[in-house]
């Protein structure tokens, strides 16, 4: 390999002595304060800061009119028009999961049932909160556009038990969902 | 034998009340302006939200008063925390050498006037614990004592990192004690006293070494003569500052705890209350050195231009408050030196180590040493005649110029035996 030798600029008195350059540092970090303080610190205004610096003050401010299209939040479970449930608990969300979050307990429709021949349907589906780690694998993963991973970010609880998401609360996060593929809708 | 008992009384009550309700208070202070001014330079928001939690208690609102009891919550998590001490350390060194980096700090607060005085049923009494003849050598001679408390914390923890801080806080101290020292002897040619709370009241008649507007109570210039001081005391001033940013292990200089280097430094073994006094013991030694230079510069609890005067004359109920004015005004000063301390924290980034020992030895000593001849020769000027300050000049601009070119030769870096 060939040595290069780099030449170290040569300096005037100026910059040798140190002081212009320590000046010129006191301005700048000075500036930094009393711009904070005015609140119109660089990119204050595009990440809409609480007026002191960039930052956003959380419980008084929330991000989620600047959070982005393909956010991934926590997962959950979709209806579709007509209010039928999408999961046919075919547990592939259940296998590929890396962290092993999710846990499917599957039950068959009765046959009377009007999506009958669907035949199967979560009896519990628990994505234990804690475990997960919002990759977004299962709704990758999933043939039936069933779970989708939302905006919610503010998964709080005091006990463990509270962090395991079961299968009502999975719905309420996700709700309706329109404008899926309905593969399972009566032939016209 | 009431008398003494008086004394006593009055003596004990100004230790109690200046180190204990004023200094020491100012430490958790100096902190929280650490943290706030620090996120202020960096454009964040900073530590504004521990206050009052009246919510606990069942009401609407909490108080958060800009986070200033943020404090007061740190100091107790120091103190909940496990006081833990590794199998490997010195015990009684490792005990020993907290106290040793806060006891110095704190004594120094005894000879810093802060405040000229207060009057009391016809009895005056100076805002000083300790109105000595030797301030600033006694400041010296005790601060430089709580290298002690670093050195040996660095060698009883029994581990390389902090024994490195150890060694590489007692060479800086002896770099910089020097330059330290004489780079105020210029500053009290000029006062031709050594007791602070004259040089402050000197100050106060005479303008503020650094800003010396005017004289026995009216604005006026100053004549050729203070004018001409202004040049070595500015020269006395940024070395002494500089070499107070040393002595406290402050930022650009704090290579005996540099966290990249270093973990910790030389408290990198300590835990709870033992690690809260070694920062309690830096921050107080903060506080200590930007009192000294406010003092010694910057007319300590002179209010300035002419007001002292006026202000000693003030009473209220037969209280002469012109004190507590001049304990207000020092402690002004004193926070925005303090600011200055952190703002230059942020702007200056940490020397090399053989950078730090340069600058000490071969910049800011001789620097130190020849501003000492300058203000001499300036002081003496109007007893000589024009011929001796002529010399002199000639000479003091040869020797300079010596100096320049002997510390120019010997920083040729050692070049490569060619083979």
């Amino acid at each position: 390999m060939a040595v290069i030798k780099l030449q170290r600029p040569k300096l005037s008195i100026g910059e040798k002595l140190y002081l212009g350059a320590l000046v010129k540092g006191f301005f700048l970090t000075l500036g930094h304060a009393i711009k904070t303080l005015r609140g119109k610190s660089i990119g204050a205004d595009t990440l809409a800061s609480s007026g002191l610096g960039v930052t956003m003050q959380f419980p008084e401010q929330r991000w989620d009119d600047h959070m982005p299209e393909y956010y991934r939040g926590a997962p959950a479970l979709v209806t579709d028009e007509q209010g039928r449930e999408r999961c046919v608990s075919c547990q592939l969300c259940e296998f590929i999961c890396p962290p092993k979050a999710i846990k499917i307990t599957p039950s068959e429709i009765p046959a009377g049932d009007r999506w009958a021949k669907v035949e199967k349907r979560p009896l519990e589906f628990d994505i234990d909160m804690i475990r997960c780690i919002y990759c977004g694998m299962c709704e990758e993963v999933c043939p039936e556009q069933a779970i989708y991973l939302r905006k919610d970010y503010l998964i709080t609880g005091l006990k463990r038990a509270d962090m395991v998401h079961d299968k009502k609360k999975l719905y309420e996060i996700g709700g309706m969902r329109v404008g899926l593929v309905n593969k399972w809708n009566e032939l016209k | 034998m009431p008398e003494i008992f008086l004394n006593l009384a009055i003596i004990i009550t100004k230790i109690v009340f200046f180190t204990f309700l004023v200094v020491l208070p100012l430490v958790p202070l100096s902190v929280y302006f650490e943290r706030r001014f620090s996120a202020v330079i960096q454009d964040r928001v900073g530590p504004n939200r521990v206050g009052i939690p009246l919510t606990l208690l069942g009401m609407k609102k909490d108080f958060h008063f800009f986070g200033l009891v943020q404090p007061i919550a740190d100091g107790l998590k120091l103190f909940l925390k496990e006081d833990f001490t590794p199998e490997h350390v010195r015990k009684a060194f490792y005990w020993m050498a907290p106290a040793l980096t806060v006891v110095p700090a704190l004594i120094t607060v005894c000879v810093v006037p802060f405040g000229s005085s207060v009057s009391l049923f016809g009895h005056t009494e100076k805002l000083v614990i300790a109105d000595i003849d030797i301030g600033p050598l006694f400041i010296f001679s005790v601060a430089s004592l709580s290298v002690y408390g670093i050195t040996l914390a660095g060698w009883a923890s029994n581990s390389k990192f902090p024994f490195i801080g150890g060694v590489r806080s007692t060479a800086q101290m002896i770099s910089y004690e020097i330059a330290l020292g004489l780079s105020i002897i210029p500053v009290l040619l000029y006062y031709g006293d050594l007791n602070l709370s004259r040089i402050v009241q000197q100050q106060a008649d005479h303008g503020w070494l650094l800003l010396p507007l005017w004289k026995n109570g009216t604005l006026s210039l100053p004549d050729l003569n203070t004018a001409l001081f202004l040049i070595p005391a500015a020269i006395a001033f940024l070395i002494f500052t500089i070499s107070i940013f040393a002595e406290t292990n402050r930022m650009p200089f704090d290579l005996p705890e540099c966290e990249t280097e270093l973990v910790g430094g030389y408290h990198t073994e300590y835990s709870s209350m033992k690690f809260a006094m070694f920062f309690m013991g830096e921050y107080a030694a903060m506080v200590i050195g930007s009192a000294l230079i406010v003092t010694l510069f910057l007319g300590g609890w002179s209010i300035g231009f002419g007001l002292d005067a006026i202000v000693a004359k003030w009473e209220i109920f037969g209280v002469g408050i012109a004190g507590l004015i001049h304990l207000g005004c020092f402690l002004t000063k004193l926070l925005i030196f303090i600011l200055f301390f952190i703002l230059v924290r942020w702007t200056v980034p940490r020397f090399r180590y053989d950078q730090l020992m340069k600058l000490g030895w071969v910049v800011f000593f001789e620097a130190a040493l020849l501003n000492v001849f300058l203000a001499a020769l300036i002081i003496a000027a109007p007893q000589l005649t024009a011929a001796i300050i002529g010399i002199g000049a000639v000479l003091l601009v040869a020797i300079t110029l010596a100096v320049i070119w002997v510390a120019k030769v010997s920083d040729d870096t050692v070049r490569p035996i060619p083979a």
